[in-house]
């Protein structure tokens, strides 16, 4: 083989294998990585100032907008924290629905990420299979709530939709289909040679590492780390649910895709079950607009692993501090172990295999100042214009 | 020979204009196939001809860095070399008409051309994705084609000729023998897969990973040739297995005047080739993309001592006198 020696290759911010723009540059020796450097920044949007300038309901609505894939856990735990400082008790019914729609968002979501796993490793069958039964989920969704995304069911003191009877003949009978995708993935997953080849042994961490750099959900499940907030601190109506918590011990991302397709299973049997339990009754309790003063702190499990939010109110209609850590801001840290030592080839699917959602997770970037026309060097806007300027004169016009 | 025969062999039939129109359906084939296979609509049949239409309407555009000359040659070599191997091929009888003894041989080397200026257009391309992807090219070269070039000998072999009417006539006449070298010809597809640079062998160019490999820095009109180039190469790599092992263009019965029996050749052939094609796409829709280390591994110990196991087979069987 012929090498190139000690190149660097940066991976986004736009890459095809990066679905939103940060940057990984992997120096590489051959095909080898040597090292991965991560730079996040790129998609910073601001929500958390944002919060603090819209009152409790409209701050649902924006909330739900952090994440494009499991917006319902983030407003599970923004009304968690709310009805916590105010104190108001939930109607069971409404726990049971949104339970529902947690666990309805994890089996579209894994689904999701099957597919973007089998489309980074080059399988683009399976991509298209799971996107397929993904979309079977996404009608219940549009069904009970009218939208497939951003489903706006959440309200302080409950959800703002009933589930009517059709609803949940409709709801079982899918699942009874999809219990059958999910063990046609199963066998998938299992004994297709090619995924096999490309996913076992690769991106491997540690259970001890995993820990020490604070990995959440399914990929801290692949590593035998037995986490779940569903179990340990059962918010919404978990407590009254059985389910198993799957773990594997293989440690690497063919751990983590039989994590998440086992979990489908566990998805299905939770979601027939507060189907076949509902409890009739109110779906809403009533709350004030003005909350009072006070701090409160909540996690769910996400379906990328352990969200959490915290809240300070001033006694206004609006809140004084918002803070959000998504579970891919926990599991970025691991992508640089994972790294370490493996093909090139194989950076899409590690990087992949935390399932990142890095719009969900950004942060600002605060660089330290440099010196003039040396990296780092920071221009003022003015300064950017008459560098721009004169770069394109020197060009000689962009457009000619 | 007839000079207007001559310039409508070259230019029409079987020929440029064939071979790329042939080329587009196969393109339109394997998309279509392939989408029908994930559960996908697919692409209508005149996509791939629009997209050449469009590419080569496109901005005539070369970055910086990398050398025009090479990037300008690169997609005209490529599609030169694989429309030349084309010609030595029969399509509507035993005899092509260009044929010698050797021809065989003659048409692989041609399909080795493609390959290799792809990796030149890599290297040149001044982009790192696109000196990665083309190191890649080299280095899983000799993967492919060994297998490639040793299973295409065995139907040689057991004919007795290197020259592909001779082997078509033989393997008309002696259909029987298809059994005995049925693992060479599972061994072609394999590496005819890996040498057009299909999943689960499309490392060079693996999407994911290095973006377009070799390809990044090519746009507009070079991109059309080069994509007119590929499908080409995968025509004239699918109808040389269809010719060498499943008989080529001979119709079994010979029918007066001869043109009709001409047109039957060349419907044949086109059905064996793409037959082959059918093949290529139901491997590329159900495998992940495999690295650079484990297709060098598959190949130097499953596909080259498996063609060696072929061959000798085939010259134990031959010289034995067992043969059907």
């Amino acid at each position: 083989m012929i090498w190139l020696a000690n190149v660097k290759i940066p991976i986004g911010p736009q890459h095809p294998a990066l679905k939103e723009p940060e940057n990984f540059t992997i120096t590489l020796d051959g095909e080898k990585v040597v090292d991965a450097d991560i730079r996040i920044g790129y998609t910073h949007r601001g929500i958390e100032k944002l919060i603090e300038t819209r009152n409790y309901i409209q701050n649902l609505y924006l909330i739900e907008r952090i994440c494009g894939i499991c917006s319902f856990t983030h407003t599970q735990n923004y009304v968690q924290n709310v009805e916590t400082i105010l104190n108001i008790q939930i109607p069971r019914r409404a726990e049971y629905i949104r339970t529902l729609f947690l666990e309805l968002e994890r089996l579209h979501s894994h689904l999701l990420w099957m597919g973007v796993a089998g489309h980074e490793i080059g399988f683009d069958t399976l991509f298209m299979y799971t996107w397929q039964d993904r979309e079977l989920v996404q009608d219940i969704l549009e069904f009970i709530s009218g939208n497939r995304v951003n489903y706006a069911m959440n309200t302080i003191g409950g959800v703002r939709r009933d589930i009517s009877e059709d609803q949940k003949k409709k709801i079982l009978e899918t699942m009874i289909y999809l219990e059958k995708r999910a063990a046609y993935y199963k066998e998938v997953a299992v004994n297709e040679k090619t995924i096999l080849a490309r996913c076992q042994g690769v991106g491997i961490l540690k259970p001890e590492i995993a820990l020490k750099l604070s990995a959440v959900g399914p990929t801290a499940r692949a590593s035998g780390v037995d986490v779940d907030i569903r179990r340990d601190d059962p918010h919404a109506a978990y407590a009254d649910t059985p389910f198993q918590v799957i773990t594997t011990d293989t440690c690497d991302v063919f751990g983590r895709f039989v994590v998440r397709v086992l979990e489908l299973f566990e998805s299905i049997n939770i979601i027939r079950h507060l189907m076949n339990n509902l409890p009739t009754g109110e779906i809403k309790a009533k709350a004030p607009r003005k909350v009072p003063e006070g701090e409160a702190i909540s996690h769910t499990e996400a379906p990328r692993g352990e969200d959490i939010h915290y809240l300070r109110s001033n006694g206004t209609d609006k809140p004084e501090r918002y803070k959000v850590r998504t579970p891919t801001m926990a599991n970025l840290l691991s992508i640089s172990e994972m790294l370490k030592g493996t093909y090139l080839a194989d950076v899409p699917i590690i990087v992949a295999g935390i399932d990142p959602c890095m719009g969900c997770m950004d942060r600002v970037l605060v660089l330290k100042e440099g010196k003039e026309n040396q990296p780092g060097y920071l221009l003022d806007w003015e300064h950017l214009r008459r560098y721009g300027i004169q770069w394109y004169a020197e060009k000689g016009g962009r457009i000619q | 020979m007839n000079i207007l025969l001559e310039i409508l062999y070259l230019f029409i039939f079987p020929g440029f204009l064939f071979i790329l129109g042939f080329g587009l359906f196969a393109e339109y084939m394997d998309r279509k196939i392939y989408a029908r296979i994930q559960r996908r609509v697919g692409p209508p049949f005149l996509q791939p001809l629009a997209d050449t239409i469009k590419l080569m309407a496109k901005e005539d555009f070369v970055p910086e860095k990398a050398d025009k000359l090479i990037l300008t040659l690169v997609p005209i070599f490529s599609l030169a070399a694989v429309i030349a191997a084309f010609l030595y091929i029969p399509v509507v009888s035993a005899n092509s008409l260009y044929s010698f003894e050797g021809d065989l041989i003659v048409a692989l080397y041609l399909l080795m051309i493609p390959t290799l200026a792809l990796f030149l257009g890599g290297w040149y391309s001044g982009n790192i994705f696109g000196q990665e992807g083309g190191m890649r090219v080299a280095s899983l070269l000799f993967s492919y084609e060994i297998p490639f070039f040793l299973a295409l000998l065995v139907p040689a072999l057991i004919s007795g000729t290197w020259d592909m009417t001779g082997i078509v006539l033989y393997m008309n006449n002696h259909w029987l023998v298809f059994p005995f070298i049925f693992l060479g010809f599972v061994i072609a597809v394999i590496s005819l897969q890996g040498k057009l640079e299909r999943l689960p062998f499309d490392i060079p160019e693996a999407e994911t990973e290095i973006v377009a490999g070799p390809l990044a820095e090519f746009s507009g009109r070079r991109l059309a040739l080069l994509r007119l180039a590929r499908d080409a190469e995968m025509v004239v790599g699918a109808g040389l297995i269809a010719v060498v092992f499943l008989g080529g263009p001979e119709p079994l019965i010979s029918i007066e005047p001869h043109y009709i029996s001409w047109i039957i050749g060349a419907l044949v052939f086109l059905l064996k080739t793409l037959f082959v094609i059918f093949l290529l796409i139901l491997m590329k829709s159900a495998v992940a993309r495999i690295r650079v280390d484990q297709m060098v591994n598959f190949t130097y110990k499953w596909l080259i001592p498996l063609s060696l196991l072929q061959m000798l087979l085939v010259i134990v069987v031959r010289f034995g006198g067992w043969l059907p």
